[in-house]
């Protein structure tokens, strides 16, 4: 909580902005824990929902809609009610196939708004201010961080509870043996397929907040390399476990923010960084951090 | 004659030139064990799963209880009171023996969409795991992680998970399957004590089993039932005994 303020003091505002994103892309990484981690679904197509969220605000304030109240939950709306599309038909599949068809729809996204002439097209929009909440002022770095750290945190607990509801025990019976599960009676695709929307919602509140904090949004962040870019932070961080999907964050964006500092091949550090822990500690940083919380 | 209970019709599945289920007709009495044997590749499993609603038939019928479940999803089909368990075990192997059970119990114990409360506090399901687990004589390996079990216990998982379901009709896969004498004797002894509870319909390879435990037997040989009738009746049958019994049963 102190740290924005400590920051400020130091003189290092940058620093502020630095952990926002962290946090922003952390919130990003976790609702894609969800599909991934607790609902065993390895969808290469998250980044769609991530940029149909920062979109949705972009174009709303485009169109006079600057209430965050309004712009966040609409944000995250959309990108579930794509998420539910983009379910619906690749949870018929499984395997390789969900993979290709996840990358493929996310890819026909970015596609769209490439072509979208009247938001910027490949150039993407502006947002010409942050989104407007009533009683604090977003346009403030610190209160900024400090909305996005409450939300995190919300999230982060909500997930923690679905996990442990009777919602997260039959995602965790379809993860391990769903030809049982439906032989036990339950329809496993609608379960599925809820888990994915829910993530989808939560990816879409990342965008929201990303295009509040970059002020900007291209179909650059609909590209399946970011779909990849967001696993990668969870393989990082640790697939099916509570805070893999923070510590990923964390650690991809600070070794990004360091190595490139001192380094333009800084993506090569990061793949010997990826080799560590594949081979070596497959639970991900997060499983240094807390034994207790895992689910995989 | 006892109320039908399940009833096949003409029921036909091909995969490719290769028909393994043919026009077939079977009929399950409520009450008692019907044993289904057959030799490798005549389509028992197949036919299991067509039941089940697992694998979609070309043609023909399934009734259960009276009513066409022929276009049910497998899912509802539990729900009316038809489980099954696996030839290969199908435990969930990171979990403990409550846990699996008690996630058969939730299944028929009201919505699973639900996010917030905690399943753990949900004692009524831990305790009703806890009944169905002493009632089948393995209340002490509750705490324990199935994966870690031997196989035999495994098998017996397997027929509890099913059994949780509060089935009409209990349909058991090999429950014998890579078992040695002393646990087959015991799944035996096991099945011989669920069939006072409910109906099953059995597919084994063991004929010491099918023989003891059986009140009806329905021979499969290509896709359709061959012979269909009581113990005695099957063993002196001689088609039977041509089509599939060897040397040793038949002098026995």
């Amino acid at each position: 909580m102190v740290f924005p303020f400590a920051a400020d003091a130091l003189g290092g505002g940058y620093y502020v902005g630095v952990a926002t994103r962290v946090m922003i892309f952390a919130l990003a990484a976790s609702s894609l824990n969800l599909v991934v981690g607790y609902g065993g679904m390895i969808s290469f197509g998250h980044a769609a929902f991530f940029g149909a969220g920062a979109y949705s605000v972009a174009i709303l304030a485009q169109e006079g809609v600057v209430s965050a109240l309004a712009a966040w939950p609409l944000a995250a709306a959309v990108s579930a009610a794509c998420a539910l599309v983009i379910g619906a038909v690749s949870l018929r599949t499984r395997g390789l196939y969900f993979i290709m068809i996840t990358l493929a729809f996310a890819q026909m996204l970015y596609y769209f708004f490439v072509s979208l002439k009247a938001y910027g097209g490949e150039d993407g929009i502006n947002l010409a201010a942050r989104s407007r909440l009533p009683g604090l002022d977003l346009r403030d770095d610190a209160t900024f961080y400090l909305v996005v750290l409450a939300l995190l945190a919300v999230c982060l607990y909500l997930l923690k509870r679905l996990a442990a509801s009777r919602f997260g025990a039959v995602l965790r019976g379809i993860r391990e043996n769903e030809g049982r599960m439906t032989a036990l009676g339950y329809p496993t695709y609608r379960f599925r397929l809820v888990c994915f929307v829910i993530a989808g919602g939560v990816a879409g509140l990342a965008g929201a907040l990303i295009v509040n904090q970059h002020g900007f949004v291209s179909p650059n962040l609909l590209h399946w390399t970011q779909s990849g870019t967001l696993l990668i932070m969870l393989i990082l961080g640790g697939v099916g476990r509570l805070y893999g999907g923070v510590a990923g964050a964390a650690a991809m964006l600070l070794l990004e923010e360091f190595l490139s500092n001192w380094t333009g091949y800084w993506q090569f550090s990061l793949g010997l960084v990826l080799l560590f822990v594949v081979l070596r500690a497959p639970g991900g940083i997060g499983s240094w951090f807390a034994r207790g919380n895992s689910h995989g | 004659m006892a109320e039908r209970l399940l009833e096949v019709r003409r029921l036909f599945k091909h995969f490719g030139g290769v028909v393994a289920t043919d026009r077939l007709d079977l009929a399950v009495a409520a009450g008692g064990v019907h044993a289904l044997i057959g030799p490798n590749g005549a389509g028992k499993t197949t036919l299991i799963a067509q039941i089940c609603g697992e694998i979609v038939p070309d043609a023909g019928q399934v009734l259960f209880g009276g009513r066409d479940i022929t276009a049910l999803p497998a899912h509802e089909r539990v729900a009316l009171g038809l489980a099954r368990s696996f030839q290969i075990t199908r435990v969930f192997r990171n979990l403990t023996v409550r846990d699996n059970i008690a996630l058969a119990v939730q299944a028929r114990n009201g919505s699973s969409m639900r996010f917030w409360r905690p399943v753990a506090a949900e004692r009524a399901l831990g305790a009703e795991a806890e009944v169905v687990l002493a009632g089948l004589g393995m209340a002490a390996l509750a705490a324990l992680t199935a994966g870690s079990l031997p196989h035999a216990d495994q098998r017996r998982l397997e027929v509890a998970l099913a059994l949780a379901s509060q089935p009409r009709l209990l349909l058991l896969d090999e429950p014998l399957a890579g078992m040695g004498a002393e646990d087959a004797q015991a799944m035996i002894g096991l099945i011989a004590q669920l069939k006072e509870r409910t109906t099953i319909l059995l597919v084994e390879h063991d004929m010491d089993a099918v023989f003891r435990l059986a009140n009806v037997i329905s021979v499969l040989v290509g896709g359709r039932v061959i012979a269909s009738g009581v113990p005695q009746a099957i063993r002196d049958d001689p088609e039977v005994r041509r089509a599939y019994l060897g040397e040793e049963e038949a002098a026995a």
